[in-house]
């Protein structure tokens, strides 16, 4: 017999406690050097001090369907001023009776988003079902014909607005400022001359004196009696400012393609349009996802601005609310609905910019 | 000194010249890099151009499909001549396929898309007939089951393999090889060079950059020495390796392996 070894026991030897499981991953984690584990305290600290006043505020004592009285002697948060007032934040001035119509209209472009979020949805049906979908949509905000009462677009507003701003903003926005860029990468003296001018003049001033411009400057200028639609003009700002901004980080992913892309497709006989198309474009505008959905991003929130020009976007809506006596001093839960909802529309587009991004690469 | 490229007898006279340029001066600002080029390429010559790096070799095979523009002289491919005229631009660069030393393929699509872009969009053959064509091609160079990968999945020598494929889909009638094992890995490089050795036995005109001396000697009419900017000396490959005339060539041909 062998005495330099030993058969030891055939049961299994478990690792110790303080290393794996829950206690494991704390220790590695949190705990893993004198910084962090001051750090994890002091943060441990925060969290007790305030989550629990937080969910007390927010969820026990808060007034959900309350009136306004019960909300002013009541301790926690007032919830009942976005119940109580949520047709007028979402709908605006829209009449009342009226008011399914925005919310059809918005109920089916959140469905044409969503079934157009798969890529192989993709086809000229869908497209097709766009441009029907628009005009369903365009109907039922404006009324007029199929028996549907007209409705003035002064009197469109909350969400209807804001969506059709954004929408609208983004999606035109996108192509124009892909054009400017490859304006201003081109060999042709007065186009570029031309984009550069574009793109720095708007790149210059804020958005807001964009709508300024737009809203007061421009009836200026145009003859006697003639005037454009107010949310038209807001739109057109919306869209000239975002392309400009789109247009400076494509150009930055065009300047990242090697100049062997360009001459493979000019040796293959491609002329401008299809090496633009087929090879340059799809690389360039794939690399360029993240800031551009930024700027996207960006471009969602501003139209608040609107607010500014007396368009009552979801914004001023609720501004508007507050400005009621009887719900004033409860803008807290106010703009915490309104920001949730700004959350839920831009944390949609980063996460599909994110699937869109993985879909793409292609094991480069 | 005789600065002229010396011709020889191609091993097919009478078939006519597939690519004349005369007198060729290219400037890159200041820089003269093409001195007074001269030579003329029969239809299903083969050429090896080799020279130290500078020598503008690079240069003068982009000059014949216009990649890059020349100051002085005539490039005339298959009758048509290389001025600022867009359509005999197009003209040429439809007869002429170009080979690059870091393959230049679409790293976005597919193998198969890769090799249907051209046929499909210039040529505006139909969708199937391209990919059968396609497919075709891929198995000539050995690379049928890779048809539906990315470029980013394959090796070196496979993209280049890929990269003749899809010259030869727009059935070019000259391919220009600018030093297309250069970017490999010595084990790759033969397999490559095959596929050009195949290619020149079915009778393509064809002019290689490269330092591969066995491929010049195995297949090549020609070989052209180029030191700056200027064609120094041109033999057969037989002649060239055995007795270079130039101190410039002898001086090359011992600083590398042949």
């Amino acid at each position: 017999m062998d005495t330099l070894t030993k058969t030891i026991d055939a049961h299994e030897i478990r690792p110790p406690v303080t290393s794996v499981g829950v206690i494991g991953w704390i220790r590695a984690n949190l705990f893993n050097s004198v910084f962090n584990s001051i750090l994890s305290v002091v943060t441990l600290f925060f969290l007790w001090k305030t989550v629990p006043p937080l969910v007390q505020w927010a969820f026990i004592d808060s007034a959900w369907m309350t009136n306004s009285q019960a909300c002013q002697q009541g301790a926690g948060a007032c919830w009942s001023i976005v119940t109580s007032n949520l047709r007028f934040i979402l709908f605006g001035f829209y009449p009342q009776e009226l008011q399914w119509r925005p919310l059809a209209a918005m109920l089916m472009l959140f469905g044409l988003l969503f079934y157009s979020r798969d890529r192989k949805h993709w086809s000229k049906a869908l497209g097709y079902g766009w441009i029907i979908g628009l005009a369903l949509m365009g109907i039922l905000m404006t009324g007029g014909i199929f028996g549907l009462t007209h409705v003035e677009s002064t009197q469109w507003g909350g969400l209807p607005l804001t969506l059709l701003l954004a929408v609208f903003g983004l999606t035109a926005a996108y192509p124009l400022g892909v054009i400017l860029a490859l304006g201003r990468r081109s060999k042709m003296p007065a186009v570029k001359i031309m984009s550069i001018l574009y793109i720095e003049l708007i790149r210059g001033v804020p958005l807001i004196s964009l709508l300024f411009m737009s809203s007061i400057i421009l009836p200026l200028f145009l003859p006697e009696g003639i005037t454009i639609n107010k949310i038209l003009r807001a739109q057109v700002a919306i869209i000239l400012f975002t392309a400009a901004y789109i247009a400076e980080v494509v150009r930055g992913g065009l300047q990242g393609i090697s100049r062997g892309q360009y001459e493979a497709a000019e040796s293959l006989g491609l002329n401008y349009y299809l090496t633009m198309r087929r090879i340059i474009l799809p690389q360039a505008l794939k690399i360029v996802i993240p800031p551009t959905v930024s700027i996207l991003i960006s471009a969602f929130k501003d139209t608040s601005l609107v607010a500014i020009i007396a368009l009552f976007d979801i914004l001023r809506t609720t501004q508007t609310v507050l400005s009621n006596p009887q719900w004033m001093g409860f803008s807290r839960e106010a703009y915490v609905f309104i920001g949730l909802l700004y959350f839920l529309g831009c944390f949609s587009m980063s996460n599909y910019s994110r699937k869109l991004e993985k879909e793409l690469s292609t094991g480069r | 000194m005789n600065t002229e490229a010396k011709t020889e007898a191609v091993s097919n006279p009478g078939l006519g010249s597939m690519i004349e340029i005369t007198d060729l001066h290219k400037w890159f600002g200041e820089f003269h890099v093409l001195q007074g080029i001269n030579l003329t390429v029969q239809k299903q010559e083969r050429i090896v151009v080799c020279g130290p790096s500078g020598s503008g070799k690079s240069t003068l095979i982009r000059c014949i499909n216009r990649l890059e523009e020349h100051q002085k002289g005539r490039i005339v491919v298959d009758g048509i001549e290389l001025t600022n005229n867009i359509k005999n631009i197009e003209k040429v660069r439809a007869e002429v396929g170009m080979v690059f030393q870091h393959f230049n393929l679409f790293p976005h699509l597919s193998i198969l898309d890769n090799l249907t872009l051209g046929p499909l969009w210039v040529r505006k053959i139909p969708k199937k007939q391209a990919e059968e064509a396609a497919m075709h091609y891929l198995e000539k160079v050995h690379i049928a089951e890779q048809a539906k990968k990315y470029p980013g999945q394959l090796s070196g020598g496979q993209q280049q393999r890929v990269a003749i494929a899809r010259s030869l889909c727009m059935n070019p009638k000259v391919m220009l090889f600018d030093e297309p094992t250069s970017a490999l890995d010595p084990e790759m490089i033969k397999e490559v060079l095959d596929v050009m050795i195949d290619l020149a036995r079915e009778g393509m005109t064809m002019i290689v950059v490269t330092h591969e001396m066995g491929f010049a000697k195995s297949v090549a009419h020609r070989v052209l020495f180029m030191d700056y900017g200027k064609i120094v000396e041109g033999n057969t490959p037989e002649e060239f390796f055995s007795h270079p005339r130039h101190e410039r060539t002898k001086l090359f041909l011992s600083q590398i392996l042949h």
